[in-house]
């Protein structure tokens, strides 16, 4: 079989890439292999650790699951475009302070789950905030940490909030 | 500001590499580029034992961008003798040579790598590869082979065999008021660190490799690739700067390490080499165990037998060992033990040491008989461990350097509410849920191994300091830039680590929890040393303020030389160092055990673990709410990590209790659930609260630092701790581990 | 992963076009495929791209209930206002699946597709008759805990992982799918199918077939219904046993009773003749008992799911109390109340 390669643009980061893909490239694959983005971890390869997670068009996925070629025209952001000029997230500076990692292999999935965490405003407990989290396994154990950083990131958003409103 | 408030050990601190991690700008094995790279993807068999007849490799060859397809028939050789293949932490045995025969000793094992041009067609191409096999009998069956079960012959390097006899335990239990027995099953687990295994071998010239790898330790990958391919060691650098967790699985060198170099060496070019979620499951695991335990106490329930003959998988190429029962005879003061531990042969990859390896799983069959025991006494089970209380290490005779287990105990139960616990089981009821309190022991050795490191103090006030550790998540990059500052009296931000390369100073691998205390005390040797040359320095300077101190009275502070009775006498570190026209100030040190000290005394950590488990009574759900665990670890340097290592153990033992096992259908010899879909370790909503509690431990004797070690103190226990409160909860008791819930509806 | 074609379709009609072809397999959200696709359980020739198919919306229907669009998202479809209203057992049953990013991709139309997660299904070195017919089944004498109990047949014991359908399967919706001959819409207890001889053939649809549209007829249970999920960790696991249950109470009686079951059949388990039982009954746990013992009657385990037997009568009871009482299972609330 002798395929062209599919010419497709993707924003990532903020940053425009034409590329040709094949049509069997992972995202995962093309971010890390082609565009050098290895901050999206691959834990699985299946959809079974979030370790991969990003955000496409502002909803986080598993883009080991996802065809570049069928994400062509997407806006993605990975855990490398997280942190504006320079200044962390929120999320990632709670990261540091909760010690929400340890070998970090699963934070980049973490924080881009949490920050479409924080972003769909759907958790409102502790419990929410683990359930909503799930979908990211820690082998190390963090969990608790995480959702301590959560936490505070989203009280802190909340607060933000209502001192706007 | 006295001198002696600056104190960045002890101190909670974040870690150096956190903004590398959470930005994405740590790299891992996969994640380094190099001009032309090969991908390779593993072939891997799928039967359990037998010989290849053929393998089919023309269909993958015709894949566009396919390279090279290895197989034991044109693979690159490697060294003869068995010898070059053992890596420092090798069991006895014949360590498994990847492609090296016809032969098929566990499924999985792989038989070819196919190398291509990109990952997609390397993957393409090895799903066409196929093999016909002449079949031969396995077995996987620890329950089959355990009537088979041997003593090892030869003793693996660093873990005692079960010590003689004392007393007569058989004897004892015959005669005791109270007695128990019971067997315990702790099913196969695996490590699943998320990293993938991947090595990214840089081909820079003749004979010569930059080897990115994920390894516990880049000087035993190094050696084991010096040895197998016969390069010399300062042509092979290894690096492994970020390790995306291990947890004992990267101790050794695996498949893709070889893989990787073997085809790099017969290409001559770059090549990476990542093994799939699937392949980690044939690449070494915690064997099964089965323990058989009895128990026996008087009628002040005192321990007066203690029998534990333990039996544990290993493969048919190694005899991988661990120190599964030695704890039986140490964990409580006891004057009839007989402890036996033996092997049995199966099909499957060697076993290979997993977080806390022996104890995790031996101190939990231990600690859930021990249980068993005191209920049988009606004795709480706090109570039955504190009259139990081991002051010596009665396997041996030695002496504790410390044991702050009493304090444990105490802040623990404090810190649970373990008043709250009720006697009778399945008598406390909240809506459709039992609850249940529970507790274990744990145990882990401290040891300190042999390590060097270099101190480099540079006139712009930094300093450097380098040994070849890893970081495999347990904060050794931090604590290392903390034990410098320290030492010199810098800021951390002033302190640069370097570790993860082979090119550094000698260090065992990381594991064992004994990083902290060898590496660590290697760093503050150097350091010394540099301040001792600091000093020899500041006092030659004319109209030196310190020209007639001796070192002892001196004090390092805010990049200053000062006299510690009067801080405002002294010199800047890069005055002294101009002065003498020093460009640096190098150190390099070694620590080492103190042999004297070991021949009277011993080193551990202990803990005490609680648990408050809920368990639905029709569906069998667990959940646990909350889990202390407090532990006597000596000195601690970074509370903010070591916490973390510590959540990690309990999370990890949390797995044990509830969800890890290997599932292996025994007819095909055949692991089924080799993915995370299958294979549950914890998730977010599993885990609720976990306390961890450090009491307050000095010991002068263990380490230079005082420094216990903590990576796998937070596992030993728990798995107990858990299924004690169970049982507590719900008057079952959860023999067979993982305690799912099928076990608790039909049990 | 395999190589394949790749064709994007921009209607309905280029897509069913091209599913015509053989060896062609529609792709959405992937979550699903390109998974199997990666363990080469699935080996496409050609792959059409339906991501850019207008089917993406959840419509009011004229004669009541709702038409989702085979292109709405586990997530979308979820937190969708009229679900999270009209069908609140749908919503928490998508989310008691999953994780939220497999939900942001995965489709509606994908779910109803997913294929089971049987181990030896998954593993190609094993002999597997939904892969390959006629090859055998492993999973019977062999691991099998989290197999079927109910329909099962001697070629094959798998069971459909879904959580939606199982809710979908209790709302009675249908499939709306549409083929070279045009449109057709398939009752939701005729969309799948148990595996007979044939266990490779998951549902009922031929292949050069798309899935469109799910419909859901009018429904109104109040508060009470319920999803609840039992499994091996408390999220991100597939059912061991899984009930939606949905009961229409009035002056404190049955009136009418659906309740399906996940994880114990190759699909959405329901008995309307055992439903029947409900109905002009008290909504205790004696009629409770007597329903799951009917619904069960029938059931066979394999040896390892022995287990799921007596969990499945335990969870139904709890779900039926749950559904009487008004108090559905809160999906991030791990207590079973």
């Amino acid at each position: 079989m002798d395929t062209p390669k599919i010419e497709i643009a993707l924003t990532v980061n903020g940053a425009r890439h034409d590329i040709a893909v094949a049509p069997w490239e992972t995202l995962l694959d093309v971010l890390r292999e082609r565009l050098h983005l290895t901050g999206s971890k691959k834990g699985c390869d299946q959809g079974q650790c979030g370790a991969c997670t990003v955000l496409v068009d502002g909803e986080r996925i598993n883009s080991c699951l996802a065809l570049a070629v069928s994400r062509d025209g997407a806006a993605i952001t990975t855990v490398e475009g997280l942190a504006e000029g320079g200044e962390l997230h929120p999320l990632q500076a709670a990261f540091i302070e909760h010690d929400a990692f340890q070998c970090g292999y699963c934070t980049p999935g973490q924080l881009c789950s949490g920050v479409a965490l924080l972003h769909e405003g759907r958790a409102q407990t502790r419990e929410d905030i683990r359930e909503l989290m799930s979908g990211n396994l820690c082998r190390c154990g963090a969990y608790t940490n995480i959702a301590d950083a959560i936490e505070t990131a989203l009280n802190r958003q909340n607060a933000g909030r209502e001192a706007a409103e | 500001m006295e001198a002696a408030d600056i104190h960045h050990i002890g101190n909670p601190t974040n870690r150096v590499d956190g903004r590398l991690k959470v930005t994405g700008a740590a790299r891992y094995a996969a994640e380094y580029e190099a001009p032309g790279l090969l991908h390779g993807v593993i072939v891997s068999a799928s039967v359990a034992a037998g010989r290849i007849v053929s393998l089919k490799t023309e269909r993958a060859l015709s894949v566009p961008g396919v390279v090279e397809i290895f197989t034991h028939e044109n693979c690159g050789s490697g060294a003869w003798l068995d010898r070059n293949w053992k890596d420092e932490v090798a069991p006895p045995g014949h360590p498994f040579r990847p492609l090296h025969s016809d032969r098929i000793l566990f499924d999985g094992q792989p038989i070819a790598l196919v190398v291509a041009e990109t990952l997609e067609a390397a993957r393409d191409a090895a799903s066409l590869v196929t093999a016909a096999y002449e079949v031969g009998q396995h077995c996987t069956e620890l329950e089959v082979k355990r009537s088979q079960a041997y003593e090892p012959p030869e003793k693996r390097s660093g873990i005692p065999p079960p010590p003689e006899p004392r007393g007569k335990a058989e004897d004892a239990f015959e005669r005791a008021r109270h007695r128990i027995s019971a067997d315990y099953r702790i099913r196969a687990e695996h490590h699943n660190p998320m990293e993938l295994f991947a090595t990214t071998c840089v081909y820079e010239g003749k004979d010569k490799l930059t080897i990115y790898e994920k390894t516990q330790g880049s000087q035993n990958s190094q050696g084991y690739v010096t040895s197998v391919f016969g390069l010399k060691t300062k042509n092979v650098r290894v690096i492994n700067h970020y390790v995306g967790g291990a947890f004992g699985s990267a101790l050794r060198p695996q498949q893709q390490l070889f893989f990787a170099v073997m085809a790099s060496l017969e290409l001559k070019r770059s090549v990476r080499v990542v093994l799939t979620r699937s392949q980690m499951f044939y690449i070494g695991y915690r064997p099964e165990t089965r323990h058989a335990i009895s128990l026996a106490a008087d009628n002040e329930g005192r321990l007066t037998s203690i029998i534990h003959d333990a039996v544990a998988a290993t493969s048919h190429y190694e005899d991988y060992q661990e120190s599964l029962v030695n704890w039986s005879g140490m964990m409580y003061h006891c004057d009839n033990v007989k402890l036996s531990y033996g092997l049995a042969k199966l099909n499957t990859a060697t076993p290979c040491d997993m977080r806390a390896p022996g104890a995790a799983v031996g101190v939990t069959a231990l600690e859930c008989a021990i249980d068993e025991l005191a209920h049988a006494a009606g004795i709480d089970p706090l109570e039955f461990r504190k009259r139990n209380f081991a002051t010596l290490d009665e396997n041996t005779g030695k002496q504790f350097t410390s044991k702050a287990l009493g304090a444990c105990y105490e802040q623990g139960a404090a810190s649970i509410g373990w008043e709250r616990r009720s006697a009778e089981p399945g008598a406390v009821r909240d809506g459709h849920e039992l609850v249940g309190l529970g507790m274990a022991t744990g145990m882990w050795e401290a040891a300190l191994m042999k390590a060097s490191a270099e101190a480099k103090l540079t006139p712009d006030g930094r300093l450097q300091v380098s040994t070849a550790a890893s970081d495999i998540g347990t904060g050794t990059w931090t604590i290392l830039a903390q034990i410098g500052a320290d030492a010199l009296g810098l800021p951390v931000g002033a302190v640069t680590p370097l570790i993860g390369d082979s090119s550094l100073s000698a260090s065992p691998v990381e594991g064992g929890s004994w990083t902290a205390a060898s590496n660590g005390s290697a760093v503050l040797a150097a350091c010394e040393a540099v301040k001792q040359t600091v000093f020899k320095h500041a006092r030659k300077m004319a109209n030196s303020p310190l020209a007639a101190a001796s070192f002892d009275e001196v004090v390092f502070l805010g990049g200053r030389i000062a006299l510690r009775t009067d801080p405002d006498r002294g010199l800047s570190l890069a005055e002294v160092m101009h002065a003498s026209d020093l460009r640096e100030i190098k150190a390099s040190r070694k620590a080492a055990p103190k042999l004297l000290q070991m021949r009277k005394y011993v080193s551990y950590t202990h803990s005490a673990v609680f648990a408050e488990v809920r368990v639905d009574r029709d569906l069998g759900i667990v959940r646990i709410p909350k889990i202390v665990c407090a532990v006597a670890a000596g000195k601690i340097i970074n509370p903010k990590t070591a916490r973390s290592q510590i959540l990690g153990g309990v999370v990890m033992g949390i797995g044990m209790a509830l969800h890890e096992e290997a599932m292996t259908d025994h007819r095909l010899g055949k692991i089924m659930n080799h993915n995370f879909a299958e294979y549950h370790i914890p998730a977010h909503a599993d885990i609720a609260d976990i306390k961890v509690i450090f009491v307050d431990e000095q010991d002068d004797k263990v380490s230079p630092l005082g420094v216990k070690g903590l990576g796998e103190i937070g596992i030993v226990g728990t798995a107990a701790a858990v299924a004690n409160a169970i049982f507590n909860a719900t008057g079952k008791r959860g023999r067979d581990f993982p305690i799912t819930l099928d076990k608790i509806i039909s049990g | 992963m395999i190589r394949f074609d790749y064709v994007r379709a921009n209607s309905v009609a280029e897509a069913v076009t091209a599913l015509s072809s053989p060896g062609t397999r529609a792709l959405a959200g992937g979550t699903n495929l390109v998974d199997l696709m990666k363990y080469d359980v699935m080996k496409p020739r050609r792959v059409v791209d339906i991501n850019r198919l207008p089917l993406k919306d959840i419509s009011e229907r004229d004669s009541g209930g709702l038409r989702i669009g085979a292109l709405v998202t586990n997530s979308a479809l979820a937190w969708d206002a009229r679900i999270a209203k009209r069908y609140p057992l749908l919503a928490s049953a998508i989310l008691a699946g999953a994780s939220p990013q497999l939900r942001n991709a995965a489709t509606t139309g994908g779910n109803l597709l997913q294929r089971t997660r049987c181990y030896y299904f998954y593993d190609t070195s094993t002999p597997c008759n939904k892969r390959d017919r006629g090859a055998g089944c492993s999973a019977i004498g062999g691991i099998n805990r989290i197999h079927a109990v109910l329909g099962a047949s001697d070629s094959c014991i798998a069971v459909h992982p879904s959580d939606m359908c199982v809710a979908l399967a209790a709302l009675d919706a249908e499939v709306e799918v549409e083929g070279p001959q045009g449109v057709r819409t398939i009752t939701f207890p005729e969309f799948h199918r148990l595996p007979a001889d044939d266990p490779q053939q998951d549902n009922t649809m031929r292949a050069d077939e798309l899935i469109t549209a799910v419909i859901l007829p009018p429904a109104d249970f109040g508060r009470n219904h319920t999803y609840l999920k039992v499994r091996d960790r408390l999220s991100y696991a597939f059912a061991l046993v899984s009930v939606a249950a949905a009961l229409e109470m009035r002056d404190g009686i049955v009136r009418d009773a659906r309740v399906a079951l996940g994880g114990v059949a190759h699909k959405p388990w329901r008995d309307k003749e055992a439903e029947g039982l409900l109905k002009g009954e008290r909504p205790d746990e004696t009629t409770f008992r007597a329903f799951a013992e009917r619904l069960m009657r029938d059931a066979k385990g394999q040896g390892q799911n022995d287990f799921k037997i007596e969990l499945a009568r335990r969870t139904i009871l709890r779900a039926l109390m749950q559904a009487a009482a008004g108090t559905p299972q809160n999906q991030s609330d791990k207590v079973i109340r």
